[in-house]
């Protein structure tokens, strides 16, 4: 009977979380809650994968309301990965989150930020879960808005400005989707993806449509960060609080490409996009731009955190530049990078918020030596970097060689040596980073050994370990992707 | 074959827990590498009489998973890898403390990490295996290198690194994925995988792309990082970049050429000949580079660039014999090689010096060192009775068989090359007195010194007794 009923339980709980922790006012019941919920969002995600394995495509009708007229709840391998991705990553960072919170934000502010946050996964998993276009607005708006507060409750002045950039270009790009959207409920007269997908056949040639597509891209973009349009990222990733920091980047720019998978493949088909609108080339070049670009930012920022920021916007491309391939291997890529970067860089910056609590900073020249004084922190980001770098036997090795795989069959050569390329720069900063805590001498009366406490150390290496793990057995991560890929260009057919 | 592997990480891992007590810590090393040899040793009766022991570990790529399978190249490989450890640990024991060296723990390790890596390079069953330890190889090297934390070791480091990555991760994983599409595996299979329909150039771009993304067997122009690696402690540069690191490399691409490339399908096409040149060229200009180096390390290292790309134009001659050559001469410069290297490192331990040209009258007072050196020397020019020469004999044998005279003058313009700048140095060592003044030293301590006439022995019991590789060598060849 409840098993009938996940669809809307994987929403809800997380939305009926945030009030009730503001109306308790404990910033320690707060956690508590947001963390029990995460997890039980964890285990729904779970069966959802696991059913969708069995039945195929779940359909839940909210309210009862028969699709198209009711808002449609649509799992499918896609979808159900994301869901996967978000509520996991959800469930390692609140354990997490507990003690680098209380070092970061004024108590008094905690409630609020765990109310935020259970929001904020309520939003993410919404965007993945609901199959309307108008409903993944609402979500994205949701999941935006509290992200706006989580970043500003960073306990630097400067989060302020970094929230305040995200949110004139976040509700930019969310206005130009609702257009994008408006101009396609015009034409098709439905909000439900699947419902549109049928009749946007009719009228696929003509300009509105066009036009939706452009809007709807470029608006994605903005929310994806896609160069050159991730100028918000840098500062969000850096002056949020670590927990969010590690969380924002583990998933809220993954679920929007997820949307922006959904429309391109989903709603328009490879068969509109690819003639003459040069719409993956597009996709594609800019994506290079961003690996190459990005990439050599990085290595040249003078604070770690701002290095993995541009290291993600760098990674980002690496995700659309499957996309634009758009090709089997090319998809099966996209989709799980998004699962092995998130996997990745929030176990980066879980690290990272380590050091921060122990030194107070996270500048570059801050960390000489730091390998005497947290010696497993600098391991673990050692470790992930190299998923990050894409070294074989970890989680990235796996997007990369595919990645490189779909460039080689459309003998795209240029391609092939960017992505070379780019993890040549990857592996330069995080070398930077290596060189600097293991071989320079740590600051004359540097205190000897002070690791992160044992509540930051321990997710943060259970993500570590997902990247090794993920780099060996990749019957998950590859195996949904996989399906997924395949599942987005049998769509398309 | 997985307690091989298995045997090194453990010992690394006690390594790293007995770092307060040294004897101990030392005491694992050794049985860890006792344990390894054994495994080793027990597999190579299986190989010899045709078996090819198999374990499948992960399934890592749909079609592509992370497996060993033992055949007789990688066997030669694993033995002289398995039989070396021992005798370096022993050697480093010696080298360690004699220098004072920090960090000591950090240095076994790591040491016993990159012999289970080595060894996982030695068992791949397929490409894909092969560049995953590969790659973990480079990068636990790393710390061995810049061990010194000094800013010259932390250049040389960035060399070591920059090379080594940057050949990998651009050229070599492209040359993995590619021939994945073209051959729908990457598998090592005798005879090759390499259907018909390959075209000549594109198996002329692929096999450009393996051999200079194998960066560890330092073709020129990608032969610097060994130079610079060259900052590492002794020991180090004796073990890694003698037999494990150098080594991967020769073994990977005479291992592409056997098993991916198959020697029959491409001996003869017009796109893979320009190898033999590069490898040529190779030999003689690092020959000419070591015959002015004045740093007996730098001498050595400019000599095993020479040396690595004899075993690269061996397999590029595609004769079955020069094949059977290339793979002996993966163990006959192993051999010899570190035994010079032990030499240098004796030499700077008991003495203190670096240089060629301050070892006038060395000989008289360490004349095990000399002489082990001499030895040495001896199978790196390719004379009997040491076993350099046993390699080189069927390398020529098979440039003469297919009348590939170039590779004939390389061969024995490089002999004379390698005479011109080793036998100076035993000249020196033992028929030029020493400057009046100098300060007494004897022999260096004597683990290491042990270690040194244990690998000269080899060098000669390996002329004297070559059945063992070279019936893996022939094995190797059979389709």
């Amino acid at each position: 009977m409840i098993l009938d009923h996940l669809p809307a339980l994987q929403v809800v709980v997380p939305l009926l979380a945030a009030p009730l922790i503001v109306l308790l006012r404990s910033g320690r019941a707060g956690w508590f809650i947001t963390t029990a919920v995460s997890w039980i969002s964890f285990v729904i995600s779970i069966l959802l994968f696991i059913q969708v394995q069995q039945t195929g495509v779940i359909s839940y009708a909210l309210g009862s309301w028969p699709p198209p007229w009711g808002i449609e709840y649509r799992v499918d391998v896609l979808s159900a990965y994301v869901l996967v991705l978000v509520s996991g990553i959800a469930s390692v960072v609140l354990p997490y989150a507990r003690a680098s919170i209380l070092a970061e934000v004024p108590s008094d502010r905690h409630y609020l930020l765990y109310s935020m946050f259970a929001l904020f996964l309520c939003g993410l998993l919404g965007i993945a879960i609901t199959g309307d276009a108008f409903n993944v607005f609402v979500f994205l708006e949701v999941s935006s808005l509290s992200g706006y507060v989580l970043i500003a409750l960073g306990r630097d002045k400067r989060a302020l400005r970094a929230s305040f950039q995200y949110l004139i270009m976040g509700t930019i790009g969310a206005t130009l989707y609702v257009i994008g959207v408006g101009l396609l409920y015009l034409m098709t007269g439905t909000l439900n993806l699947a419902d549109m997908a049928e009749r946007i056949r009719a009228v696929e040639e003509t300009r509105p449509v066009l036009v939706a597509l452009a809007f709807i891209t470029v608006g994605l973009s903005l929310k994806i960060a896609l160069f050159p349009l991730h100028v918000w990222l840098p500062g969000a990733y850096t002056f949020a609080p670590s927990a969010v920091a590690a969380f924002m980047a583990g998933t809220a720019t993954k679920v929007s490409v997820y949307v922006l998978l959904r429309f391109v493949f989903g709603v328009f088909g490879v068969r509109l996009v690819l003639p003459d609108l040069a719409l993956l080339e597009m996709l594609i070049i800019f994506s290079a731009v961003a690996m190459v670009v990005a990439s050599l930012v990085a290595l040249f920022e003078k604070d770690l955190k701002r290095l993995l920021a541009y290291s993600s916007v760098a990674q980002i491309g690496y995700i659309t530049l499957g996309l634009g391939i758009a090709n089997a291997d090319g998809l099966t890529a996209s989709v799980a990078h998004l699962f092995n970067h998130g996997v990745t860089k929030a176990a980066l910056f879980m690290l990272v918020g380590g050091i921060v609590l122990r030194l107070g900073t996270s500048r570059m020249d801050a960390l000489a030596g730091l390998s005497r004084r947290m010696p497993v922190t600098c391991i673990g980001v050692a470790l992930a970097g190299l998923s990050l770098v894409g070294a074989p036997g970890t989680a990235g090795f796996i997007t990369k060689w595919h990645l490189v795989l779909a460039a080689l069959q459309e003998g795209q050569w240029w391609i092939v040596v960017v992505i070379a390329a780019s993890s040549l720069l990857a592996a330069a900063y995080v070398w930077r980073f290596v060189e600097i805590a293991y071989l320079r001498q740590p600051p004359a009366g540097a205190v000897t050994k002070e690791e992160a406490p044992l509540q930051l150390l321990v997710p943060a290496w259970v993500l570590v370990a997902a990247c090794i793990y993920f780099g060996l057995d990749t019957s998950f991560s590859l195996g949904g992707a996989r399906d997924a890929a395949a599942f987005l260009l049998g769509g398309v057919r | 074959m997985l307690i091989a592997v298995a045997a090194p990480v453990f010992g690394a891992l006690g390594v790293a827990l007995a770092h307060r007590i040294p004897n101990l810590r030392e005491a694992l090393s050794f049985v860890a590498a006792g344990v390894t040899l054994v495994c080793v040793l027990m597999l190579l009766p299986e190989v010899l009489n045709g078996g090819r022991p198999e374990i499948v570990l992960v399934e890592l790529l749909p079609g592509a998973a992370l497996a060993f399978r033992l055949e007789p190249l990688g066997m030669l490989f694993a033995l002289v890898a398995a039989v070396l450890w021992p005798i370096s640990t022993l050697y480093s024991i010696g080298y360690m403390r004699g220098n004072d060296e920090s960090h000591q723990s950090r240095f076994f390790a790591c040491f016993a990490l990159s012999i289970a890596f080595t060894l996982g390079i030695a068992f791949s069953a397929n490409l894909l295996t092969l560049f995953l330890f590969y790659e973990a190889l480079t990068l636990i090297t790393y710390p061995l290198v810049s061990h010194h934390q000094d800013d010259e070791a932390r250049r040389g480091g960035r060399v070591y690194l920059s090379y080594l990555l940057g050949t990998s991760l651009t050229l070599m994983l492209v040359a993995v994925i590619a021939t994945w599409m073209v051959a729908g595996t990457v598998e090592f299979t005798p005879g090759g995988i390499l259907g018909s329909e390959v075209s000549n150039s594109s198996i002329g771009i692929l096999l450009a792309l393996f051999i200079f993304g194998t960066g560890k067997a330092a073709v020129m122009p990608f032969h610097r990082w060994l130079p610079a690696a060259m900052v590492a402690p002794t020991p180090v540069s004796a073990l890694l970049h003698a037999v494990a690191v150098v080594k991967a490399g020769v073994f990977t691409v005479v291992k592409v050429i056997v098993y991916i490339f198959g020697v029959d399908r491409i001996a003869g096409l017009s796109s893979v000949d320009w190898l033999i040149f590069f490898a040529g060229f190779t030999i003689i200009a690092a020959s000419v580079v070591a015959l002015r180096a004045d740093n007996l390390k730098r001498r050595l290292a400019y000599s095993t660039i020479g040396q690595l790309s004899y075993v690269v134009l061996a397999a590029a001659i595609l004769a079955p014999l020069s094949m059977i050559g290339a793979a002996l001469h993966i163990a006959a410069h192993a051999v010899g090689k570190i035994t010079l290297f032990f030499a240098a490192g004796a030499i700077y331990t008991g003495a203190h010096k670096t240089k060629v040209s301050e070892l006038d009258g060395i000989g008289h007072r360490m004349p095990f060192t000399m002489i082990a050196f001499t030895v040495g020397a001896i199978s790196m020019i390719g004379l009997p009775p040491a076993v350099g020469f046993i390699s080189k004999w069927y390398m020529l044998q098979g440039a003469v068989s297919t009348e590939q005279w170039n590779a004939v003058a390389v061969i024995a313009a490089s002999t004379l090359l390698n005479a011109g700048y080793f036998l100076p140095i035993v000249y020196r060592a033992f028929f030029v007195n020493a400057p009046a003044g100098s300060a007494e030293h004897g022999e260096a301590p004597w683990s290491m010194v042990v270690a040194l006439c244990i690998t000269a022995a080899l060098t000669i019991l390996l002329f004297c007794f070559p059945d063992v590789p070279l019936a893996l060598a022939r094995q190797m060849m059979v389709v």
